[in-house]
């Protein structure tokens, strides 16, 4: 079709107009909204998640209660307008569902649960607009909340997508770039040199699979230089409006990231 | 490591950078659609030794071009989009030699509109005799701009092309930082070339410089020849001519619009096909379309509305009371069109129309008496999706040029006959038109409007006198469009530096001996035509100690030479195969790989990719296995010398025993492969004689000899095209490189089953191949051992074409090669020649785990891209082989019938109203008897009836029978394009007729 957009054009730009290598603006909001422990709206490119963190609390169902650690609970909404197809996404949308125990497995061995037996920790994900990369973008938000409630965790987790266009290798796609060329969702934890997850829904080859991979957990830590400065600059401010004796709004809860001090 | 940053995006730029709009699918659901762009400042402005950009590739001199006379400070050049989509030409022109600079914007509008211009655009960026930048002005802060609200995608474009002109003419001014005590001198400008009014009238008031096409060309220093390149859709500066004036009047229907067009297909209302012209009748067409079995047929020029071969068109189906069958008659152009004027639209043809027998002549009591079973849909073109124009070689037809300026350089408006039957004469104007008379030229079309009777073009350039050798195989070579410029530089640059002093290195010295087998002991010999010198494969066979045969198939190890993703590979990809004109080879490797390096010559060592069987003496595959070697090939045998070898019986070295063995392997082959259904086709083949290699002009034709040798070589080749298939589909399932052969749809033998049945009483069973097989060895006359190879080459024209596919793109129940019988296939033997068995060499050296597989051949639309690109080489460079054998049975005859005249027997084909379709087997020649006088025709039996000469009785001539043909070459006095003109001697005379 003559009229497609190319991925990669012979300058070597995207259809976006980024290298294969440069991620995606993004922007990190922590006001909180309602009664969330921590809540932090992520901007990548185009891509928007609210997330909202309650807890650790009480578990209100017996079922679910866990007697020497605390249980995770994810649950991932999509706003009708948020993209492509207007339409309505139940609770019970299958794609959802495996998104949500997707970022459930990923955050298990991560938080401290252990500190919370028989409490439940909640993470409500809402998909406000959604241009490539919801997976990194579920993650990197869940992260930033947990932080921001105050939860300790062991270590960021890290996320970013990647895929190759032919024989070149880029780092965070969009929604076309997604349908066109073979990628994966690779995430990290940027101390202890770890990954935590990797996924791929389409075919890739075996020798491409170890470049992207290899460059996906490298833009990881680049992600994670990102959040770090975000969480400094909100700590800073908290510090500045404590210290002068000013209410935050609505906000009560202490950093406890032995991350910030690092370094 | 390449550097891994976050682009930040102000927020205050979101109004540039973000869209967000609403679109509707095909299916006709409404999807939100998100976009958002990063403006940078690191887009560079090409230009050499900027101080702004400091950029490492550029193309563009600092002072740009200093020959223009309106421009003394120097100039580049900055085209809009339409001067690309219709002056290319121009621009391509090695006249037209301004830098150029190419915005993004234009860029990818020539892309939307015209895929092969944008391809010629693409191709113009990287050559190496042009200065062009690739402006990406859409990603450049400065120059990217937003729709605004009330303002058309076009006009949005014109906007971005002024902005960047006016930024270009900053950036400059601004990167040339005064030197100290010295006068600035004026910096270059950056004129803005558009034809479009408007546009010219908003730069003006803006202060951007800009001009015309027309007003630019002439003030160049080559202004006289560049003005005729220019294309007529350009000519607005020029007074109306009468071709304009006259245009009022309407020849054609106008086209629908695209949207009622695309719902009309939606709707199963009308039609998409590609426009097929008919080479015998110039006033029918033929559009194959999904909704019917057999093409839709158009009859006249009013329903072929406008369409030239190959265009991709949407008709309209009449109803089934108006369908009939094809005409029955041969109409030419040139006969029936001769004394239209050039400068007239159509006026002329009140009885000019004249052009249109069939539908007045036809005799309505023949077309009722046929039978239903051949009428086909009938009608007309409403609308054009996709045109496919290109440059043509054509004549100049010397009588639409006016008496009086055979001698003046004027202005005139004449005929450009093309080459090729498929074609309409196409109009043009030229000042140059008395020196190209005689000349092969290439021509553009430009447009066709609904007034012109014609279609109208300009003149690209000359290729030189018709008959001359150079200026037929020049317009033979763009006629089937054969990439044939020498290798550039950075192709040549991917050679070995040893050149040909490359050799196999000790094996000591590891290297190339990595993972590769010694197989220089073996007895291996190859077995090629006389004179080849790009030995692709060697064989050999020898006795194992369990009673088994070993056998080997070594093929040249061209992978290892030409690696992916580079200049040489791109460029063999592009060419896709070697073209083989009768005494000229037009390279798809440069020379020193493929008749050197890589030709497996004897008596020297060479890199080889060898398959290695272990068969019983019944022929019947143990194992295979597949090594890449190094071998040193014992002898170069040509088919016949291996035959007499292989037949002495005084020769038992270890050589000739090879030979034996592998004859006798591959008969039992191929009594397998026969057994399964394998089809034995036929194509008339013949050999061209050339009198000496200097002078290269034929002295005879003969038609081809098969050996026994010629199959043994063929078995073993299928054999291990076969066994390597099954290798790399098992290895690589979603991008293997294949080859297949649809089964025929049995509508298409519906004809030649009629004329059997009828003519001879021979059933033929086209159910599967096997029956075909069968079928086709029932086909003998006793009397006339020729009949069976030709009915065999009547159904090989049935037939569809081999293809070579991605293994992922299509279902797997389709793979099968019908004219082989085998279930899958590949090309794997011939990767000197063929592109295709390059990347079969490279998925096979994956799958035994030599190398990783080259990450391009694991991306599905990438092999998909270049299966199409080699389809459509291989199919053309086999029309330019065939092509070149025409003309040399040209040479020959006009040779021949110089000394006296040309007699050949000849089978009857086809039998038309007017004339007969023979086949002259012995210059494996297809040609037409015409007759002038009125004939008996009988369209159900085939038959003809013809007066006899000698005033006795009647004499009916039907297709099969033999007839015996004076064959002449004349020159058609107009065009000077000589043509083969066939004349029935017996069992009638048809000089009178
Ligand atoms: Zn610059």
């Amino acid at each position: 079709m003559a009229s497609r957009i190319e991925i990669l054009n012979d300058g070597g730009f995207r259809s976006d107009g980024r290298r294969q290598f440069e991620l995606r603006d993004i922007s990190i909001d922590f006001s909180l909204q309602g009664t969330a422990d921590g809540s932090v709206t992520i901007h990548h490119g185009l891509t928007q998640v609210l997330v909202s963190v309650f807890g650790p609390r009480e578990a209100k169902l017996r079922s679910q209660t866990i007697h020497d650690r605390a249980n995770i609970n994810v649950e991932v909404t999509v706003a009708a307008f948020s993209t492509g197809e207007r339409r309505k996404r139940s609770r019970g949308d299958k794609r959802l569902l495996e998104l949500a125990s997707t970022i459930k497995s990923t955050f298990e061995p991560v938080v401290q649960t252990h500190l919370y037996p028989r409490s439940q920790i909640d993470v409500f994900i809402q998909v406000l607009q959604l241009d490539g990369g919801l997976l990194p973008a579920c993650i990197n938000g869940t992260t930033l909340a947990l932080t921001a409630a105050g939860i300790p965790l062991f270590d960021f987790v890290c996320a970013i997508t990647g895929g190759v266009h032919s024989a070149s290798p880029m780092l965070d796609l969009t929604t076309l770039e997604e349908n066109d060329i073979p990628h994966i969702t690779v995430a990290m934890m940027p101390r202890s040199e770890q990954v935590t997850l990797v996924t791929m829904e389409t075919r890739l080859h075996v020798d491409r699979f170890e470049e992207i991979f290899r460059l996906a957990v490298d833009a990881g830590r680049v992600i994670h230089n990102e959040m770090r400065t975000a969480i400094q600059a909100r700590t800073g401010s908290l510090v500045a409006s404590l210290g002068s004796g000013q209410k935050v709004e609505g906000e009560t809860g202490v950093v406890t990231m032995m991350e910030i001090n690092e370094s | 490591m390449p550097q891994i940053v976050i682009k930040k995006r102000p927020p205050e730029e979101a109004v540039i950078t973000q869209r967000k709009f609403f679109k509707k699918t095909a299916r006709g659901k409404v999807i939100k659609v998100l976009r958002e762009r990063y403006l940078r400042d690191d887009v560079a402005c090409g230009i050499v030794n900027c101080s702004a950009c400091a950029s490492p590739s550029t193309t563009l001199s600092y002072q740009g071009d200093l020959t223009h006379q309106k421009f003394p400070n120097g100039h580049y050049v900055l085209p809009d989009t339409n001067v690309f989509l219709s002056q290319m030409d121009l621009i391509e022109s090695p006249l037209f030699t301004p830098p150029i600079i190419l915005l993004q914007t234009v860029l990818e509008e020539v892309r939307h509109r015209s895929l092969p211009l944008y391809n010629r655009l693409k191709a113009l960026v990287t050559a190496e005799d042009k200065a062009v930048w690739v402006f990406y002005n859409e990603y450049r802060s400065e120059t990217a701009i937003v729709r605004e609200e009330d303002e058309s995608p076009n006009d949005r474009n014109d906007r971005g092309i002024r902005t960047a002109t006016a930024w270009y003419n900053t950036h400059v001014a601004l990167s040339r930082p005064p030197v100290r005590g010295q006068q600035q001198p004026s910096p270059p400008q950056i004129v803005l070339l558009t034809d479009d009014v408007a546009n010219r009238e908003k730069s003006q008031k803006e202060g951007i410089p800009c001009i015309s096409v027309r007003k630019y060309i002439e003030d160049t220093k080559d202004a006289n020849s560049l003005l005729d390149l220019l294309s007529a859709t350009g000519s607005d500066d020029i007074e109306p001519t009468k071709a304009q004036a006259g245009a009022s009047r309407t020849l054609y229907d106008e086209y629908l619009s695209t949207g009622t067009l695309l719902a009309g297909i939606k709707a199963g209302e009308l039609h998409q096909g590609h426009f097929n012209a008919n080479q015998y009748n110039y006033l029918e067409g033929t559009v194959p379309v999904p909704a019917f079995t057999k093409p839709v047929l158009l009859v006249g020029r009013a329903n072929m509305n406008r369409a030239v071969q190959g265009d991709v068109v949407v008709v309209e189906v009449f109803d089934e009371a108006e369908w009939k069958a094809p005409g029955d008659e041969v109409v030419d152009q040139e006969a029936t069109l001769k004394n239209d004027d050039a400068d007239d639209s159509g006026e002329e043809g009140e009885d000019g129309e004249d052009g249109v027998p069939i539908v007045r002549e036809r005799n309505p009591q023949a077309d009722s008496k046929k039978v239903s079973v051949e009428k086909q849909p009938t009608g007309r073109i409403v609308g054009i999706i996709k045109r496919n124009w290109r440059a043509y070689v054509c004549h100049i037809d010397s009588t639409s040029l006016s008496s009086s300026s055979r001698t003046s350089h004027s202005l005139q408006t004449v005929f450009a006959t093309p080459v090729s039957r498929l074609l309409p004469r196409i109009r043009l104007r030229t000042r140059q038109a008395p020196i190209l008379l005689g000349q092969k030229i290439l021509v553009t079309i430009d447009r066709w409007d609904v007034s012109s009777r014609y279609p109208e073009g300009h003149f690209v350039r000359a290729l030189g006198g018709v008959g001359g050798k150079e200026a037929e195989i020049e317009s033979l070579l763009l006629e089937f469009d054969v990439p044939y410029r020498p290798f550039g530089k950075a192709i040549l640059g991917c050679l070995p530096v040893e050149g040909d002093k490359w050799v196999v290195p000790p094996k000591t010295e590891g290297g190339v001996w990595k993972d590769r087998e010694d197989l220089r002991g073996l007895d291996i010999c190859s077995i090629d035509p006389p004179g080849c010198q790009d030995i692709d494969d060697a064989l050999h066979a020898r006795w194992l100690a369990n009673g088994n045969i070993e056998a080997g198939v070594h093929i040249a190890d061209v992978s290892h030479f030409v690696h992916p993703d580079t200049p040489m590979d791109s460029e063999a990809a592009s060419r896709g195969t070697t073209v083989y004109l009768v005494d000229k080879r037009i390279d798809m490797l440069p020379a020193l790989l493929g008749t050197n390096l890589c030709s497996l010559r004897p008596h020297v060592e060479r890199l080889a990719f060898s398959a290695i069987w272990e068969l019983t003496p019944e022929a019947d595959i143990v194992n295979v296995r597949f090594t890449k070697s190094v071998i040193a090939s014992k002898a170069a045998f040509e088919y016949e010398e291996a035959q007499v070898r292989k037949d002495d019986p005084n020769l038992s070295d270890p050589i000739t025993q090879g030979v034996r063995l592998l004859n006798t392997l591959a008969r039992k082959l191929k009594a397998k492969r026969m057994a399964a259904g394998a089809l034995n086709l036929a194509s008339p083949e013949v050999k061209i004689h050339l009198d000496s290699s200097e002078s290269s002009d034929p002295i005879d034709v003969e038609q081809k000899e098969l050996r026994e040798t010629n199959s043994l070589v063929e078995e073993f080749m299928l054999l291990a095209n076969i066994s390597v298939a099954k290798k790399i589909e098992e290895s690589f399932p979603q991008t293997a490189v294949l080859r297949r052969h649809l089964p025929p749809p049995s509508t298409n033998f519906e004809k030649l089953q009629d004329i059997l049945r009828k003519r001879k009483g021979i059933p033929l069973d086209v159910s599967s191949s096997r029956a075909l097989a069968d079928s086709l060895d029932q086909c003998v006359d006793p009397s006339e051992p020729a009949f069976n190879t030709l009915v065999r080459i009547m159904a090989t024209r049935c037939m569809l074409s081999a293809e070579y596919f991605c293994s992922g793109s299509v279902s797997r129940d389709t793979f099968g090669h019908y004219g082989l019988a085998s279930p899958i296939y590949t090309h794997f033997t011939s990767p000197i020649r063929r592109y295709a068995d390059v990347l079969a060499h490279r998925q096979l050296a994956a799958a035994i785990g030599y190398t990783p597989l080259h990450p391009t051949l694991h991306a599905k639309a990438n092999v998909e891209r270049i299966m199409d690109t080699v389809n459509r080489r291989h199919r053309m460079a086999q029309m330019a082989g065939r092509a070149s054998v025409e003309f040399y049975v040209g040479l020959a005859l006009k040779g021949r019938g110089e000394k006296g005249e040309v007699r050949e027997e000849a089978f009857v084909i086809r039998t038309f109203r007017n004339g007969l379709g023979v086949f002259v087997s012995k210059l494996g020649l297809e040609g037409l008897v015409m007759f002038k006088r009125d004939i008996q025709f009988d369209a159900d039996n085939y038959t003809v009836t013809v007066p006899s000469s000698v005033g006795g009785k009647d004499v009916t001539i039907s297709v099969f029978d033999k007839v015996t043909v004076r064959v002449e070459v004349e020159k058609d006095k107009n065009t000077q394009k000589g043509r083969v003109k066939m004349v029935l001697v017996s069992p009638v005379d048809s000089t009178g007729l």
